[in-house]
């Protein structure tokens, strides 16, 4: 009895094992498939355009409102923390390196996942139900190429934008918090912000942005459009279960990712 | 690669499609010749869009082949299939249009990614296909505002304006009422004559189906128990064939019972 | 939504994007500014603790370069620090280089006071006089241990 259960056990970790590593190929096969689709597409810069509005131009609001609240608290924290060493001249560099090298990247890819990712997917999961993505494949336009390739496209120069923008209204927000509130002199601030900051922590920041960009745009489209398969609900259940796995995995994507390119580049 | 006779412009052999250990189709055949209007019959679950959706290379068959214009359509032969596609145009049962685009833009959709047409002459070839279908004063609606009927048009204006030689419809009048049932097939007959296309279609409306088609299949457990023109489908002594009319024929003397509202005992009485 | 608004709604979040990037590339990196017109100088000190690759050197407080790699010098067990300076500054060969540090704990950077001499200093040479950091741990362990007011106690009385 007891040996059996060990059995099945062991079995069921390798239909695990085998499951994770066959939707990671499939993932990777459905991106690439993408890009490739990128050649034969008609018209694709107006698809891209509207893709650029959704991520770009949507998503705009979003980011400068979290963009400023961010640099705000972190001039505040900060500020606090360097007072009791009598630093508080280095608040710029504190707010400028934690935007530029971690939060800036971080937190604009989880609010345009919030934002654009979640509603790509859930579209793609009701077009694939309502027969929208077979309908594109009978008229011999390849779905991929019209619904995911022009988002991938998009969120590949939309995503450092983005992230340039937020980085900047936050710098923007440490030195309101920093100087209006707090009575630093705004000139110490920039020129510690101009110090600290360097070309490498600069193309950190934009490496980061690229990569979270591809990496969750493409895991949101591709959660959608393999709603049918779904393995646990049909129909609108099926959206809705795939529109959150988006969002959750592609959340963690960011987190992981930014971990390991940050322990690369250090 | 067998060479079908030449004036098939499609031919099914022997196509098999299971889903897990569910089988629905166990060999079927198809002749449709150049320029006709065929209609496959069957039963509802005896998995005639299935059929359908193999023909149109939505679901790929298990096994089977298809010859389209004498050629046939190899599971691995990427570019035959997308001509294929782009000489045939499918009808989905659910209209499957694209509801976040105008009637003007679902209908010039097709023409803007598979062609190089200019942007004035697909907007005139769209115009010019909804006005043959009395859309075109409902042109920047979405197809959300627009009613059943209108919807199906719309899905034919968006399926005829590539100016396809085959076109599949799958269940075009499903859901309709008798009255336009017949509209529809009415349509299509009249679209078929104008357009020069030849339609296969799928249903269960017989009468119509009859009426409307040159030729007519039954679609039984998998296979095509019956394959000829509408005069020798009425004649047939084929036990499938009879007991399918009969079915019919029995379907309407008791809707005929409802119009003239005689009670229907129901089941638990 | 008209294509032309659209069109220009994303040309506008392009422009304020670019704008974005822009100023953090050169603005903020600055590595492009200092890019190419720049030379190579080392200088050895017995410590370099705290200097990392990227802190800035000064010349009269004003930042002229950036330091591009530390090294150690096995022979001799001292720090050589390799630093490039803007290609239009010209060093006496006398010049000194300190490690200094801003404010208490602040950033160390390098700092170079220009001498007297009449010839220059070489791309790639290496500057001798030099001033290795303060080692504020080992000062204050001192004076917690007392081994500076014994130092000031053994000086001979006034």
């Amino acid at each position: 009895m007891r040996g059996r259960a060990c059995k099945d056990m062991v079995r069921a970790l390798g239909s695990h094992t085998l499951a994770i590593v066959h939707g990671l190929g499939d993932f990777t096969l459905f991106t690439l498939r993408s890009f490739q689709s990128a050649l034969g597409s008609r018209r694709l810069f107006r698809r891209v355009l509207r893709a650029g509005f959704e991520q770009g131009v949507r998503c705009l609001p979003v980011i400068l409102i979290v963009g400023i609240f961010t640099g705000l608290v972190l001039g505040l924290q900060g500020y606090y923390v360097l007072n009791r060493f009598g630093s508080e001249s280095l608040l710029g560099a504190l707010v400028s390196l934690s935007l530029v090298r971690e939060l800036g990247p971080v937190l604009a890819a989880l609010m345009l996942v919030g934002q654009a990712g979640s509603a790509l997917s859930a579209e793609l999961g009701i077009q694939r139900n309502t027969e929208q993505v077979a309908a594109l494949e009978t008229m011999g336009v390849s779905s991929l190429g019209y619904l995911v390739t022009p988002r991938l496209l998009a969120a590949l120069v939309v995503f450092p934008m983005q992230t340039a923008l937020f980085v900047t209204i936050g710098l923007l927000g440490g030195s309101l918090s920093g100087s209006l509130l707090l009575g630093l002199e705004s000139g110490v601030y920039w020129s510690s912000v101009e110090r600290a900051v360097q070309m490498q922590d600069v193309t950190e920041c934009f490496l980061k942005a690229l990569t979270f960009g591809l990496l969750t745009i493409s895991l949101c489209a591709y959660h959608g459009f393999n709603a049918h398969r779904c393995r646990n609900a049909t129909g609108a259940r099926a959206v809705s279960a795939s529109t959150t796995r988006a969002v959750v995995q592609s959340s963690i994507v960011v987190l992981a990712a930014d971990y390991v390119i940050t322990s690369f580049l250090v | 690669m067998v060479l079908s006779s030449p004036d098939l412009l499609l031919q099914v052999k022997g196509v098999h499609k299971r889903f897990g250990a569910n089988v629905v189709l166990a060999g079927a055949d198809l002749d449709v010749p150049r320029g006709s209007v065929v209609t496959v019959m069957g039963r509802s679950g005896t998995g005639k869009s299935v059929f359908l959706k193999c023909l149109a290379q939505v679901i790929l068959a298990d096994e089977g082949q298809i010859f389209f214009d004498g050629r046939a359509l190899a599971d691995n032969d990427a570019k035959s299939r997308l001509e294929f596609r782009r000489r045939c145009s499918f009808l989905f049962q659910s209209n499957a249009l694209f509801d976040s685009l105008t009637a003007l833009e679902n209908v010039a959709l097709p023409l803007e990614q598979t062609t190089d047409l200019r942007d004035a002459e697909i907007r005139e070839r769209s115009l010019e296909a909804m006005r043959q279908l009395e859309l075109e004063s409902h042109q920047d609606r979405y197809p959300s505002q627009l009613s059943g009927g209108m919807q199906k048009r719309l899905a034919l204006a968006r399926a005829i304006v590539t100016r396809p030689e085959l076109v599949l419809f799958d269940e075009p009048t499903a859901g309709l009422d008798p009255l336009r049932r017949n509209a529809v097939f009415t349509m299509i007959a009249k679209y078929q004559r104008q357009f020069g296309f030849t339609a296969v279609i799928v249903t269960h409306d017989v009468q119509e189906a009859l009426a409307a088609s040159d030729r007519v299949a039954l679609l039984d457990k998998g296979r095509m128990n019956f394959q000829g023109s509408p005069t020798e489908f009425r004649a047939s002594e084929d036990l499938v064939v009879t007991s399918f009319r009969d079915n019919i024929t029995a379907l309407n003397a008791s809707l005929a019972a409802i119009r003239q509202g005689e009670i229907i005992p129901s089941e638990d009485s | 939504m008209k294509q032309t608004q659209l069109e220009f709604l994303v040309g506008a979040f392009v422009l304020l994007g670019l704008a974005a990037i822009t100023y953090l590339t050169v603005k903020l990196g600055g590595g492009s500014l200092l890019g190419n017109d720049t030379y190579a100088l080392e200088a050895r000190f017995t410590s370099a603790s705290g200097l990392n690759t990227g802190s800035n050197v000064v010349v009269a407080g004003v930042p002229v370069g950036r330091v591009e790699a530390i090294r150690m010098e096995p022979s001799e067990y001292t720090a050589i620090v390799t630093f490039r300076v803007m290609s239009g500054l010209k060093l006496p060969t006398d010049s000194m280089a300190s490690i200094k540090t801003t404010g208490l704990i602040g950033d160390k950077f390098v700092a170079l006071s220009p001498g007297a001499d009449e010839t220059h200093l070489e791309p790639g040479a290496r500057i001798t006089m030099t001033e290795s950091s303060v080692d504020l741990e080992s000062l204050i362990g001192k004076m917690a241990f007392g081994s500076v007011t014994e130092e000031t106690e053994k000086a001979p009385p006034p």
